[in-house]
């Protein structure tokens, strides 16, 4: 019966998994990491997705600051928090996020405020996205290593 | 019967040696993985400034070293600069966003790159400029 359990979860996970490659949400970069991941650091996937959620929300918020400012013309840094979020959705493999950015990225070297407006709603909309389903994947994988009697730190 | 010299010995036996120089704390816990991951050791530097100061303060000495270009307080290119000024022999490998021109990357190059990369950084892109470094 545990092993049914196990057997499951990991085909709920795996479907996750698929439906999101399929939608573009992720890419091969996200396998990247889950193939870093072993015994030594059995929750490196985990670790790095949470660093990269509170990094991307230190920037969302300050771009979202920089562009509620009725005086606000910093296009210049703007661009520079778009490309740590670029970069950094790059190397976890977000792959609906980076896109969403580099058009953002480009509202803003056009100094289109409207523009960087939208980009902004855009790109808060696939984040929350991401988030969301980031969590139900970690919250599968604990009840999969709860039912397969395993125990790790989260 | 042939045996190996010493110096082939320790070359097998030494780990990879690599310090990784950037400010994002995600690409430092990824690469860290990755260098660990093909059996390497590393060290870390928040940024250019961190990277020179562990020289100058002497006895490190790296296999190779993983630049990232953009970073506070002292930028790659300014670091690999002052490396090579230094007379820092290690692999120089920049790593280089897709923000990057042609003109920035080849400015980075010319500082005293041995090479460069774009990230997002996998062991893929890593292994063949290691198996150089063997092979040297």
């Amino acid at each position: 019966m545990l092993g049914l359990g196990v057997d499951r979860l990991q085909a709920d996970i795996n479907r996750l998994l698929t439906s999101l490659f399929h939608q573009g949400v992720l890419d091969e970069q996200f396998l990247q990491l889950q193939q870093l991941q072993d015994e030594t650091s059995p929750t490196f996937v985990y670790d790095v997705i949470n660093i990269y959620f509170d990094e991307s929300e230190k920037l969302l918020r300050s771009l979202r600051l920089l562009l509620m400012d009725r005086e606000f013309s910093d296009y210049k840094k703007i661009g520079l928090h778009l490309n740590q979020l670029v970069g950094s959705s790059s190397s976890i493999g977000a792959r609906r996020v980076r896109n969403v950015c580099v058009a953002f990225r480009s509202a803003s070297e056009l100094n289109n405020r409207p523009g960087c407006l939208r980009g902004l709603e855009v790109v808060e909309h696939e984040y929350n996205y991401l988030k969301n389903m980031m969590h139900e994947l970690f919250q599968l994988e604990q009840q999969r290593l709860l039912a397969a009697g395993v125990r790790y730190p989260m | 019967m042939a045996t190996k010299s010493m110096g082939d010995i320790e070359k097998i036996k030494k780990k990879l040696n690599v310090l990784i120089v950037d400010d994002d704390p995600l690409n430092l816990i990824i690469h860290e993985k990755i260098i660990k991951a093909i059996g390497g050791i590393s060290q870390t530097a928040n940024n250019g400034e961190e990277a020179v100061l562990i020289h100058r303060d002497g006895g490190s000495s790296f296999d190779l070293i993983l630049m990232d270009k953009e970073m506070p307080e002292r930028d790659g290119v300014s670091t690999t600069k002052k490396l090579r000024e230094m007379e820092v022999k290690s692999m120089i490998v920049g790593v280089t966003s897709l923000a990057d021109n042609e003109e920035e990357r080849r400015a980075f190059m010319e500082a005293g790159l041995n090479h460069c990369l774009a990230k997002p950084l996998t062991k893929d892109k890593i292994i063949p400029l290691i198996n150089q470094l063997m092979d040297a």
